[in-house]
């Protein structure tokens, strides 16, 4: 990033190169829909770009750009809720209109095992509901957690918390995906 | 170690983040509370079901995308941007620095006197009185008669 605010364009591409992909998909689990993860997504690097003269190194790059991505995609969330909300009142969105995803018939009808794949997708819809039906905060906290691997000094950075109050809220989480997701987990627990 | 204070420590263990005498508090309390050992398992369960979740990748035109968007940035023109670098700022400053040191140094007021102008200035007030004749005066008569004889 140091590169970036000299100057060196190379540099940005490089940044973009490695975290385009972490970002779309921590922000497709927030958003839950592709085309507005990658609107998104640029955003970020838009705003990367942009701050790159007064960029200073006092947290690691990744809590940084975390940290805009999260406060971008819990925006985004609550914004999308008030729309969901006053569409709701006119027509019910069903569960499987879920923007951005294939169609699961679609690939079920060229899938071999047709049960098969239906017993997955049902499962990875499941494990789908139970991250969307969590807070926001309390999601952003697990995907971070989760899928990014940061320790818990950066995740209460770019959540904007102390580190106890963290670790509560995952504890909290995980909790609730322990409730929602019992049938899977105690088959899980059965394999 | 009780449940409550176990809450506290179930995802540092489970990330493998707690000090060695922590873990092996937690494993005692564990080997004794079956809601803990459920719920560690429980936790455990989860962590494994969200490895289920397929990822996505950016689509081919993300990139393209993000740089037009770069590229239709205003230039920032920011108060730094008005200033040089810093070795053509010092360059400059040495520049000033010198114009006002070469500037405001006393000179020498005495005026150099070359040898040969030294009997001039000896004759400076003839020289100064001296008024252009403008009439000769007539020349005089030399009575030459008496030459011319002899």
């Amino acid at each position: 990033m140091l590169d970036v605010k000299a100057g060196d364009e190379q540099s940005f591409t490089l940044l973009l190169h490695r975290y385009r992909s972490p970002l779309v998909n921590f922000l497709y689990r927030m958003v839950r829909n592709r085309e507005q993860a990658e609107d998104l997504a640029q955003e970020v690097f838009l705003r990367v770009y942009r701050a790159r003269e007064d960029y200073v190194p006092s947290a690691k790059f990744t809590t940084w750009l975390f940290r805009i991505a999260t406060n971008l995609a819990l925006n985004s969330v609550r914004d999308t809720r008030y729309q969901r909300m006053e569409i709701s009142l006119d027509a019910p969105v069903t569960v499987d209109a879920e923007e951005g995803e294939e169609k699961t018939l679609d690939i079920a009808e060229k899938h071999p095992n047709i049960e098969q794949h239906l017993v997955e997708e049902t499962r990875k819809k499941m494990i789908r509901h139970a991250i969307e039906k969590l807070p926001e905060k309390q999601r952003a906290a697990v995907l971070l957690h989760k899928y990014q691997e940061l320790d818990y000094g950066e995740i209460a950075k770019i959540l904007q918390c102390s580190e106890s109050a963290l670790k509560s809220l995952l504890f909290r989480a995980y909790e609730t995906l322990r409730v929602e997701l019992a049938p899977l987990v105690a088959q899980h627990g059965k394999s | 170690m009780s449940c409550s204070r176990m809450e506290k420590k179930i995802l540092g263990y489970l990330d493998r983040r707690l000090k060695e005498s922590e873990r092996l508090e937690v494993e005692k309390h564990l080997a004794g509370c079956a809601a803990c050992r459920l719920r560690v398992n429980g936790f455990r369960a989860v962590n494994g079901l969200l490895d289920e979740l397929p990822t996505i990748e950016p689509s081919p035109a993300f990139d393209l995308r993000v740089h037009a968007r770069v590229a239709a940035e205003p230039m920032k023109h920011s108060w730094r941007a008005w200033f040089p670098s810093p070795r053509v700022a010092i360059v400059a400053a040495a520049l000033v620095v010198a114009t006002v040191w070469v500037s405001t140094r006393p000179t020498n007021t005495q005026p150099q006197i070359a040898q040969d102008d030294i009997p001039v200035l000896e004759n400076m007030d003839v020289l100064s009185n001296f008024d252009v004749l403008t009439e000769l005066p007539p020349p005089a008569q030399v009575d030459d008669g008496g030459q011319q004889q002899n």
